[in-house]
């Protein structure tokens, strides 16, 4: 009989899958607003400059309200967790992948807060603002390319999709990929 | 018990992260350039800026072009007309004021001096206005600024006709001032007494927009 162990909490499930769900929201439209052909075929760009800009407060909201109404302690201890370069219930790369996620959410965010407020206030212009923006656009899209060819593609890894969606995992899977997070079996 | 002691790289990988990124406001300018000519850029390096919710439509037979205000012989061109005025080109970079540029633009189209000295200006006449069909977009320059040798109202861009996205089927082109400036979709150019705010000026932005030099760059 199969086993599963318990990998991610709702909280943690939840807190992925708004930040995955804002992310591909502020990719879409962020796309119209960036790319020529997509600007010209779409258009109404007043309108869809004030959904990017409510998509990134609301980005931010969402993600605070996850943490907050949910299990936070079970949050701050994951992220201890991520902190420490060992193998634990995550290997280093998946930790890397979060911790330049979470780097890159705040550079967004503070990078489109500068774009929108230099459009109304010279002193919030800055000659690089939009090249950060435009640069953590590319370096967040090769990040999720990768990560999606992990959680979906790659035979050995997908599996992991089960946990971030179900919240279990095989164990034996979870023994082979985390050793050391998962006791050996019992003899 | 040292090699115990907990590898916390993580919270220096995020700060190291987000320093980077902050701090490249102050140094990140002299890598937009070289963003700028990476062949994969998008659109050429182009982004489309419009202030109305659609783009104006160019239909060549029902699309005039009127010049007047303070001038003696006030004319409207149409299309064809507007072709058959004496043309120039100008290569230049352009650049927009929130950081991105394009080098080398081909930009063919008519020099507002020559356009001038086909509706002879009144002496009380010190500025132009620009008035796209891009509803409320308007911009000024100076006489002066308008009478350079290399400020056009360009129909073409790259060797063809002016796409609608970059302002069909005429645009000005102030090569020396930051984009803002380079009206597009121009309907009307008036000839008035003095300069005032344009639309992105209302916002805060220099009238004198020159390259470089202004908005605080």
């Amino acid at each position: 009989m199969t086993t599963y162990v318990r990998r991610f909490s709702r909280t943690e499930r939840t807190f992925h899958w708004v930040n995955a769900a804002f992310f591909l929201y502020l990719l879409a439209t962020g796309l119209i607003l960036y790319l020529p052909t997509l600007s010209k075929d779409v258009g109404r760009r007043p309108l869809i400059k004030d959904m990017h800009f409510w998509g990134g407060v609301g980005w931010l909201a969402a993600l605070a309200l996850v943490a907050l109404a949910g299990d936070s302690r079970g949050l701050l201890r994951t992220a201890r967790q991520v902190e420490v370069f060992e193998h634990d219930r995550f290997n280093v790369g998946q930790k890397i992948n979060a911790i330049l996620t979470a780097a890159f959410t705040v550079l967004f965010l503070v990078s489109g807060l500068l774009l929108w407020l230099g459009e109304r206030d010279t002193r919030f212009r800055f000659a690089s603002t939009v090249t950060l923006h435009d640069a953590l656009l590319y370096a967040s899209l090769i990040l999720l390319v990768g990560h999606l060819y992990l959680a979906v593609i790659h035979p050995a890894t997908r599996h992991s999709l089960r946990g971030m969606t179900l919240g279990t995992v095989n164990e034996d899977w979870a023994r082979r990929h985390h050793p050391d997070w998962v006791a050996p079996p019992k003899q | 018990m040292d090699d115990q002691a907990p590898k916390k790289y993580g919270r220096g990988l995020f700060l190291v992260t987000v320093a980077g990124g902050l701090t490249s406001l102050a140094w990140g300018r002299s890598f937009s350039g070289a963003l700028s000519k990476v062949p994969f850029s998008p659109g050429g390096g182009w982004r489309i800026y419009t202030v109305a919710p659609t783009m104006p439509t160019f239909d060549p037979a029902t699309w005039r072009l009127q010049v007047g205000g303070l001038v003696d012989k006030p004319v409207t061109l149409d299309y064809h007309e507007l072709r058959s005025l004496p043309r120039t080109t100008e290569i230049r970079d352009f650049h927009c004021v929130t950081g991105w540029s394009v080098p080398h633009v081909h930009w063919s189209g008519v020099r507002l001096t020559d356009l001038f000295e086909h509706v002879k200006p009144q002496f009380s006449a010190q500025a132009v206005r620009f008035t796209s069909a891009e509803v409320p977009y308007v911009d000024y320059l100076t006489l002066q600024q308008a009478s350079l040798h290399d400020v056009l109202l360009a129909y073409e861009m790259d060797g063809k006709p002016l796409p609608r996205e970059h302002g069909a089927p005429v645009r000005l082109v102030m090569p020396e001032m930051y984009g803002y400036k380079s009206v597009k979709w121009v309907s009307r150019v008036d000839l008035v007494m003095q300069a005032d705010d344009g639309y992105w000026e209302q916002l805060g932005y220099d009238r004198d927009a020159w390259v470089g030099r202004s908005n605080g760059l």
